[in-house]
């Protein structure tokens, strides 16, 4: 009996799950952010009006020629590099042969048997490694927007080429993977490398970054594969997650229904949470791969290689064993902190300008997120410079203000972008250190709140911070609290 | 003549034309005629020579990554069968 | 009739002008016209005012190249921008490139002036011309005949004299055997050579462009001004191009000729050709030449090669005319793969389709190997072949054709019709330079000479044809029926 449609399959979630395990190879693809196309001179950027970065070339006009576009080479080794591949010395691209409306010249330019690169690992958190087994370069399609309802029952299909020829590398794993988190992870991991060694945007909503995974399972211990089914459609790291999750569930209760896996494409529907049958009896596909006639081999020389290598900056796994090491930070944190680049130059930057990256992490995961988070910016959006944090962090460290007012001045940095000083001079939220005028505050605040005055006194030492509470409250938390302490022990005994 | 190992209704479908039945038919007489070339090709003894793809031995040859002008859109829409709006446009796409 | 240096010549000492030139070039070619059928467009207004253009520039005393003011044709397969372009395909019966290739800009640069769009093989796939959607051409020596192909339309309007160069293109024998059929010399240039950007693909490996003109010094200027690198052909190689005109000589003292053996073979069976071709061979040795046997054993592969590996390439070309965005479209009533279908059997002639589904096959997965790759290794042998009889001669001389112009409708059978390039096709496949110069007739039709060399030895190639032509004259020796005595 073979099973494929998800009504007749319904997926039970008090399966046993020690019986059998999965086997995962995710193959993703990672648009480059080059100036240009990977065949032409038009411009590579995401969105642009519709059928405004296209040419001869890219339209696959008849006549036109592709030229390989070298900054494209060289961010793919580059990134062959950052992941411990071997680059080939002698490349080649090839044609892959079937029609597509999106697919201008009805074959893609990509590599069949001379990758420019293969072999390679990724290392996940756990310490677990997953083998690549091979990076080639290719061009992307155009854009499809089916109209008149669904994609199947639309009644006519509109393209924009813009995204037509940009370039793209596929990064093909190694059947390594055994879970939806450990999918998740790899993910996450190719995606900081990238995003490090500044060869993409590497953004999977706007496309940059797309994932399919190929999924089977197997009886526990087993070393026979079993029937592989690939898993289309997943717009985040996130519904990578749930739809090989709910993909291993699917087979698992296919096989122990009694059935047997189809070998065959699915996709996975976000909104249902399930995978659906893409098969089509029309895609008899055969891709009649041969060397691409209008273009010429590669043969990288090893000077040319070795000057890429050298460019390559610190990658996230040293940066970050780095940062615990030096700063004795923990490992959960430093991973937030440099899970981009930018992110982790900034921290870096914050950490050397104030002299404390113990701080300056409490401050980038507390309040400057808690901030940009309400002002709805991130990180890079903000104008706030790492040498402005520095400086306020500096400011609280010494006193000069509070942290209630740092927080304050904390909102306004990450809109404004201008020196802490300023805001803390506009509004008037340097720290009171006068010891008379705390002094004053608190003398009637321990007559404002002689209950709490009593309590303290009978052995209830939480009575004691209410108290600092409300000196607190009345000097607009401006003034010092080791002195408002200091002064309240002394009166309170 | 030689046997024809044509599915030409199936290489039809990879190449998306709609043949006649008399056009394969045709063709299928014809190609057992050209196979009778092609056949001679198999008695030649080639396990050690290398293909050759491009009679030319160059390489490397690549552009710098500098962005040329687009193709105007109109220009870029002006010789598509049918258009709407700014996008190229053709019928359903069924999956 | 004068020749594009005669031309160039005459506007330069001011005794003509290029409007001239160019209206008795549209003259020639309206009155030819309802007769051969050479062109499928026609683009007076444009040839005149461009013409104008390069009066007023020689007027100022501007240098306006090497074939400033000379009325020309280009096969209807080179984007021309603004002006249709259909590569003689109904599929392409309403195409204008919004750009040009490379090869017209050169051409253009140098002073040239096209006047129109010459008829062709349907994508350049024949040998006759009766293959082009719209309708055949006709031989300027007897219209019952074909001009050749599937550079029919550019052979036959420099044959009927009405331009004195035309561009055509190359895969198999498509310049060289309508150069032959038309008595005009045709040259393939090495692969690499001239630029493919902006000429519209049938075998990208194989396809080159190269003139087709009334005599050598015409053919000579005319590569040196399309010839050399283009950065939007990556197969187009960065050598520099030699003035061809210099290396044109008047005898063949202490030149090697190469006779190929198997060829000879093949051709005694026809003996008026085989005498014709004696003859040729007589004269060059009387030039001074020195005529040394050579051996291309792999040459009888060569149609099984060629017809495994054009058409392995052109299935793929071909697959971007597809109606959605560009072209014409004929709508199924279903889905965008339906259109596809119907707008393919529609758009493409019977050969077209012929050769995408035998390309389509050998690529197909399990027959790959078998087919394609077998047929690239044999190319290997056949390159070698030609290097080893290089080693021992400069230049190599055969037969263009096995046989004159036939009559239309004479080789209705497909094979009958590919085993005319039987001659052509091992240069294509090594990809090094051949032409073909007349060489006399055979029942008052012409014949040519086909001459080789090694790659990037095009002006060796061009010399020694000079040195023949100049002796024998045959371009001249008799007058087509058609055209400009």
């Amino acid at each position: 009996m073979v099973c494929f449609a998800e009504d007749r399959c319904r997926v039970k979630t008090d399966l046993k799950t020690s019986e059998y395990e999965a086997v995962i190879g995710l193959e993703v693809h990672v648009e480059l952010s080059t100036a240009s196309k990977m065949f032409c001179g038009c411009r590579n950027e995401f969105g642009g009006e519709p059928n405004t970065h296209v040419c001869p070339i890219c339209l696959g006009m008849p006549g036109s020629l592709p030229v390989i576009n070298a900054k494209a080479v060289e961010y793919l080794c580059k990134a062959g590099f950052a992941l411990g591949c071997a680059v080939a010395p002698h490349s080649k691209f090839d044609r892959k042969n079937y029609f597509y409306p999106d697919m201008p010249k009805n074959y893609q330019i990509s590599q069949y048997d001379m990758p420019l690169t293969t072999g390679g690992t990724v290392t996940l958190p756990s310490g677990k490694s997953v083998r690549l087994n091979r990076i080639h370069l290719e061009e992307d399609t155009g854009k499809n927007l089916h109209h008149g309802g669904s994609m199947t029952g639309s009644e006519y299909t509109l393209i924009d080429y813009n995204r037509a020829g940009v370039p793209l590398m596929e990064i093909v794993s190694e059947p390594d993977i055994a879970s939806s988190e450990e999918a998740e992870a790899y993910l996450a991991e190719l995606k900081a490398v990238l995003s490090y060694i500044g060869v993409s945007d590497v953004k999977m909503h706007e496309g940059s970054l797309r994932c399919d995974a190929n999924v089977s399972i197997r009886p526990q211990g087993s070393s026979a594969l079993g029937t592989k089914t690939e898993v289309k459609n997943m717009n985040s790291f996130r519904s990578v997650g749930r739809a090989v999750k709910h993909e291993i569930e699917r087979q698992r209760a296919c096989l122990e229904a009694g059935e047997r896996i189809v070998q065959e494409t699915r996709g996975w529907d976000e909104g249902r949470g399930l995978t659906y049958s893409m098969r089509s009896k029309e895609q008899a596909h055969d891709y009649r791969y041969f060397p691409e006639p209008d273009l010429v081999p590669m043969a990288l020389d090893a000077a040319t290689l070795a000057a890429w290598r050298a460019q390559l900056p610190e990658l996230p796994d040293a940066k970050r064993k780095r940062i615990v090491a030096e700063f004795g930070l923990p490992e959960y944190d430093v991973a937030v902190l440099t899970a981009e680049r930018p992110d982790a130059d900034f921290f870096e930057a914050v950490a050397a300008q104030c002299g404390d990256a113990k701080l300056a992490a409490n401050w980038l995961m507390g309040d400057v997120r808690r901030a940009l988070q309400a002002a709805e910016l991130t990180l890079a959006q903000s104008p706030m410079t790492p040498a402005q944090l520095g400086d306020l962090i500096i400011m609280v460290k010494r006193g000069a203000i509070t942290g209630k007012a740092a927080k304050e001045v904390c909102d306004v940095l990450v809109v404004d972008g201008r020196d802490p000083r300023s805001i803390v001079d506009e509004r008037g939220l340097s720290a009171v250190t006068d010891r008379n005028a705390i002094a004053d505050i608190v003398d009637k605040a321990i007559a404002a709140n002689q209950k709490s005055v009593d309590a303290y006194r009978g052995g209830k030492v939480n009575a004691f911070d209410f108290i600092v509470g409300q000196v607190m409250k009345e000097s607009r938390g401006k003034a010092n609290v080791e002195i408002v302490r200091t002064l309240l022990k002394e009166r309170l005994g | 003549m030689s046997e024809v190992p044509i599915d030409i209704a199936h290489i039809a479908k990879l190449a998306r034309i709609a043949l006649t039945e008399s056009e394969s038919a045709a063709f299928s007489a014809q190609f057992s005629r050209l196979f009778d070339f092609i056949a001679e090709l198999q008695a030649l003894d080639v396990e050690h020579v290398p293909a050759t793809a491009q009679v030319i031995p160059i390489f490397n040859v690549m552009r710098d990554d500098t962005i040329r002008e687009s193709l105007d859109r109109a220009f870029a829409l002006r010789n598509a069968p049918d258009v709407e709006g700014p996008y190229f446009k053709v019928p359903r796409i069924l999956e | 009739m004068l020749t594009g240096h005669d031309i160039r010549d005459r506007i330069a000492r001011r005794e003509s002008t290029a409007v001239e030139a160019v209206q008795a070039a549209l003259a020639a070619a309206a009155a030819a016209e309802p007769t051969l059928k050479a062109y499928l467009t026609l683009t007076p207004e444009r040839a005149l005012a461009r013409a104008a253009e390069i009066d007023a520039r020689l007027a100022r005393g501007e240098a306006c190249g090497i074939l400033a003011g000379v009325p020309v044709a280009v096969k209807d397969l080179f984007c021309t921008e603004g002006v249709k372009t259909t590569s003689g395909s109904k599929i392409l019966a309403n195409f204008v490139p919004p750009y040009s290739a490379t090869v017209v800009s050169r051409l253009e640069a140098a002073g040239a002036v096209i006047i129109g769009k010459t008829n062709m093989d349907e994508f350049a796939m024949g040998s006759s011309c009766e293959n082009s959607a719209f309708f055949p051409t006709r031989n300027p020596w007897d219209p019952e005949r074909v001009p050749g192909g599937s550079s029919g339309g550019s052979a036959s309007t420099v044959g009927a004299r009405s331009v004195p160069i035309a561009l055509g293109t190359d895969t198999g024998g498509s310049i060289r055997e309508p150069a032959s059929f038309c008595n005009v010399v045709g040259v393939k240039p090495t692969y690499g050579r001239v630029s493919r950007y902006g000429i519209i693909a049938f075998a990208s490996s194989l396809d080159q462009a190269g003139p087709l003109t009334v005599d050598v010094r015409d053919a000579a200027d005319t590569l040196e001004a399309i010839a050399g690198h283009d950065p939007m052909d990556s197969t187009s190689v960065d050598t520099p191009v030699p003035h061809y005109a210099a290396a044109l000589r008047e005898d063949l003292r202490g030149v090697r000729i190469g006779i190929v053996q198997e060829f000879e073979a093949s051709i005694a069976g026809d003996a008026k050709m085989a005498a014709l071709y004696k003859a040729a061979y007589a004269e060059l040795s009387r030039l001074g030449a020195s005529l040394v046997p050579v051996s291309l054993a792999h040459a009888k592969y060569g149609l099984a090669t060629y017809y495994l590996i054009a058409p392995a390439e052109c299935s793929s070309n071909l697959a971007r005319y597809d109606g959605a965005r560009y072209g014409v479209r004929v709508d199924g009533d279903g889905d965008v793969y339906q259109m596809f279908e119907q707008t393919r059997a529609a758009g493409f002639g019977a050969e077209v389709k012929r050769r995408i589904i035998l390309g389509t096959y050998a690529l197909c997965s399990g027959y790959y190997d078998a087919y394609y790759v077998r047929a690239q290794k044999v190319r290997t042998l056949m390159k070698k072949d030609f290097d080893d009889a290089f080693a021992v001669c400069d230049v190599i001389a055969c037969p263009a054709v096995s046989c004159p112009p036939f009559v239309l409708g004479a080789k209705a059978d497909p094979v009958a019709m590919y085993l005319m390039d039987y001659f052509t096709i091992p240069m294509s496949l090594a990809g090094i330079p051949a032409l073909s110069v007349p060489a006399g007739y055979v029942d008052g039709l012409p014949v040519g000479l086909q001459i080789a060399a090694p790659a990037f030895e095009e002006a060796r190639m061009l010399g020694v044809a000079y040195a023949y032509e100049q002796a024998t004259r045959f371009a001249w020796s008799a007058s087509p029926k058609i055209g400009v005595a």
